[in-house]
C-alpha cells in the first residue's frame, strides 16, 4: 500500500472517524481510519463505549445474582451465556445436572445459536444492500424468540439457568411447537440461501474481502465461525465435549480462504446443523427432573421451605449469604455464537466470587480488524465488520 | 444438618494434593524449567503451573514451540487481585493447543510494588489487547508492550477499577468534550504510572 507522498502536491492521508454512533457499527465502536483516496492505509479500533464493569459487579454480587448479568453479555444469544456461566459454577460445586436439563440446555442453546447467526447474517446482508433478507431473517428469529419466550418468559433477558439445572421445565406442547417453528425457520434459511449465495452483487461485496490466513487467525486466538471459515475445524462441542453433545450427530462446516463470503457460508451451514441438533435432542429428550437440588447451591422447593425446618434454614442461608462454593479456581468454556466463551471464576469460599472473568470471543476479532481491513476500500469495512459479528455487550463487558 | 458447608472442601483439597506424579505438561516444565516453576496443581481437572516472572518469556516460547506442547492458541490473559495476600496479583494465562488438544493455565504472581512483567505479545498477537485490558483494569505493566494504552476505559480515568482497593461506589468526573485536533492526537500517548507520555517515534 503506497501513500500519495509526492512532496509537490502536499497530499496527506485523510483521517476519518467512523462511529461510535454509526449504523454500520452494530453498537458503539469507533474506528479511526487513515485513507489514501478510498483505500485504508491504517486503522485503529477504539472500544469501551459499552463497558459496564461486569467483572466488578460480579465481584460484588453473589453467584445467583450474576446469572442475569450474563444475559447482557452476548445479547443475541443470551441462553448460551446463561448455560456457560451455570456450567462453570456447577463445575466449582461438583454438581451433576440431570439429563433432561442437559438436553433442554442443548435445545435452548442451539436455538440461541441460530438466533445469533440469523441476526449476524441478516444484518450483514442488509448492509451490503439485501434489505429483504434482513427482514426475512428477523422474521425467522421472531419465530424462535417466541419459543424462547414460551420457555423462559422473556425474549432477551432470559436468565433461564440455575446452578444445578434450569429455572423451569420445557412447557407442555413445546416439542410440537418447536417442530413447527424449526420447519418455518429452515424454509427462511433456504430462501435466504437462494437469494444470496449465487447473487453476483452480494458475491462481489463479500468474496476476497477481509481475508485472514489460518496462521494469523490462530495467532490472534480466533475461535468459532471465524476460525472455522479459515479452515480449522475447531469447535468446542467436539474439541472439549461438554453437556450431551457427544451423543448428538452433527458436522462442523469449515471454509477455505477465510474471507467474508466463507464466514457467511459457514454460519449458514451451522444454522442447519444446529437445527439438526435440536431435532435430535428433542427426540432423545428423556423424562426426569429439570434441576437437581444441592442444598448449598440453590433454593429449595417451596414445599420444603414451608414444611420443614431444614428447608427453611437452607432457604434463609441461600438468600442471606448466597451459594458458597468451595475455594478454588475454575475455567469452563462453551461454544458461544461467536466462539469460545470462557468463564474463569476464582472462589475464596465466600458467597461472592473473588474473580469472575469472561473470555469474550469477539474481542480477538475486533483486535484483528486493522489487519483485515488495511488495503481494502473504506466501504469494505461494512461487510468485514458485519461478518465478525461484534457484540458490544460481550466485547466490552 | 449442622454440617459445616466447608467440610467437603477440605476433603477435596487433601485428595488434590495427593497425586503421586504431576501431569504430563507440568512434569515437562518441571524438568526443563525447574528454577522457574514455583508450584503446580490440578484444580477441577485444569492443569495449572505457577511460575516466576523472571525468565517467563523462555518458558512461554517453549510452550509455544516445543513439539510436545504446541500451544498455538492463547485463549485468555487476565489477572486476579488477592488483596491482603502478598504477592498480591496473579496474572493468569490460559493456553490451548489445537494440534495436541490440551490446555494449560499458567499463573505469574506479582507483588504490589513490582506489578510488572515482560510482555508476551511478541509470541502471540492475541496478547496485545489482553495485556492492554489487564493494564487498564489492574495497572499491571507489561514491559516491552508496543502500545500499552487503556483499552476499555478512557485516558483520563484515574485508578484501575478491578483492584480490590478501588472503591465500588467511586465516581469519576466527567471529561469535557475534546477539541477536534486533540481528538486526533490524544491516542498517540503511552500511559505510564507517572501519567500520559508521548509515544517514542
Amino acid at each position: 500500500m503506497k501513500r500519495l507522498d509526492s512532496p509537490d502536491l502536499g497530499s496527506e492521508p485523510m483521517v476519518i472517524e467512523i462511529g461510535p454512533a454509526h449504523p454500520a457499527m452494530h453498537g458503539i465502536t469507533r474506528f479511526r481510519a487513515e485513507l489514501d483516496g478510498e483505500v485504508i492505509v491504517s486503522m485503529e479500533a477504539d472500544i469501551g463505549y459499552l463497558h459496564r464493569g461486569f467483572e466488578k459487579e460480579a465481584e460484588n454480587s453473589d453467584y445467583i445474582q450474576i446469572i442475569p448479568y450474563t444475559d447482557r453479555l452476548n445479547y443475541v444469544s443470551p441462553l448460551i451465556n446463561n448455560i456457560g456461566y451455570s456450567m462453570t459454577i456447577e463445575k466449582l460445586f461438583g454438581i451433576e445436572v440431570p439429563r433432561r436439563a442437559e438436553f433442554a440446555r442443548v435445545i435452548m442453546g442451539e436455538i440461541s445459536r441460530v438466533c445469533d447467526h440469523l441476526t449476524c447474517l441478516g444484518a450483514t446482508a442488509m448492509e451490503v444492500g439485501a434489505m429483504s433478507v434482513f427482514i426475512w431473517f428477523i422474521k425467522a428469529r421472531e419465530y424462535l424468540w417466541e419459543l424462547v419466550e414460551e420457555v423462559t418468559g422473556a425474549r432477551l433477558t432470559t436468565s433461564w439457568t440455575r446452578i444445578g439445572g434450569n429455572a423451569n421445565d420445557l412447557p407442555d406442547g413445546f416439542l410440537q411447537m418447536l417442530d413447527q417453528r424449526l420447519a418455518q425457520v429452515s424454509d427462511v434459511i433456504d430462501e435466504g440461501d437462494r437469494l444470496l449465495i449465487r447473487n453476483k452483487i452480494f458475491i462481489d461485496r463479500m468474496k476476497g474481502i477481509g481475508i485472514i490466513s489460518k496462521e494469523r487467525a490462530i495467532e490472534y486466538a480466533f475461535t468459532g465461525p471465524m476460525l472455522r471459515a479459515c479452515g480449522v475445524p475447531y469447535d468446542l462441542r467436539r474439541e472439549d465435549p461438554y453437556s450431551v453433545y457427544p451423543e448428538l450427530d452433527f458436522e462442523i462446516p469449515v471454509g477455505t480462504v477465510g474471507d467474508c463470503y466463507d464466514r457467511f457460508l459457514v454460519r449458514l451451514e451451522e444454522m442447519r446443523q444446529s437445527i439438526h441438533i435440536i431435532r435430535q435432542a428433542a427426540d432423545k429428550l428423556p423424562p426426569g427432573e429439570y434441576r437437581t437440588y444441592h442444598r448449598r447451591a440453590g433454593l429449595p422447593d417451596k414445599l420444603d421451605v414451608y414444611g420443614s425446618i431444614e428447608g427453611l434454614i437452607d432457604h434463609f442461608k441461600i438468600v442471606m449469604d448466597g451459594p458458597q462454593p468451595p475455594p478454588g479456581e475454575v475455567y469452563q468454556a462453551v461454544e458461544g455464537g461467536n466462539g469460545e466463551l470462557g468463564f474463569y471464576v476464582v472462589s475464596d469460599g465466600s458467597g461472592r466470587p473473588l474473580k469472575c472473568r469472561v473470555r469474550p470471543p469477539c474481542f480477538n476479532f475486533v483486535a484483528a480488524m486493522a489487519e483485515m481491513t488495511i488495503g481494502h476500500y473504506l466501504a469494505d469495512i461494512v461487510p468485514i465488520f458485519g461478518s465478525i459479528n461484534m457484540i458490544g455487550g460481550e466485547l466490552e463487558r | 444438618m449442622a454440617e459445616d458447608p466447608r467440610q467437603p472442601v477440605e476433603e477435596e483439597q487433601v485428595s488434590e494434593q495427593a497425586p503421586t506424579s504431576p501431569p504430563v505438561l507440568t512434569a515437562l516444565l518441571l524438568e526443563n524449567f525447574s528454577d522457574s516453576v514455583v508450584s503446580h496443581h490440578t484444580n477441577f481437572g485444569d492443569e495449572t503451573v505457577v511460575i516466576k516472572r523472571e525468565g517467563l518469556l523462555d518458558l512461554f516460547r517453549f510452550l509455544k514451540d516445543d513439539p510436545r506442547c504446541r500451544f498455538d492458541l492463547m485463549i485468555d490473559l487476565t489477572a486476579a487481585d488477592y488483596l491482603p495476600r502478598e504477592p498480591r496479583f496473579e496474572v493468569v494465562v490460559h493456553l490451548k493447543s489445537i494440534v495436541l488438544h490440551h490446555r494449560l493455565r499458567v499463573k505469574i504472581p506479582l507483588a504490589t510494588d513490582e506489578a510488572e512483567l515482560d510482555t508476551i505479545s511478541g509470541l502471540w498477537v492475541a496478547a496485545d489487547w489482553y495485556e492492554r485490558e489487564c493494564w487498564d483494569m489492574y495497572g499491571i505493566v507489561f514491559k516491552g508492550h508496543p502500545n500499552l494504552r487503556r483499552l476499555l476505559l478512557y485516558d483520563e480515568f484515574e485508578g484501575h477499577p478491578l483492584r480490590k482497593d478501588y472503591d465500588y461506589y467511586l465516581q469519576q468526573p466527567l471529561v469535557p468534550m475534546r477539541k477536534i485536533r486533540e481528538r486526533h492526537d490524544y491516542e498517540h500517548k503511552v500511559i505510564t504510572p507517572e501519567g500520559p507520555k508521548p509515544l517514542p517515534s
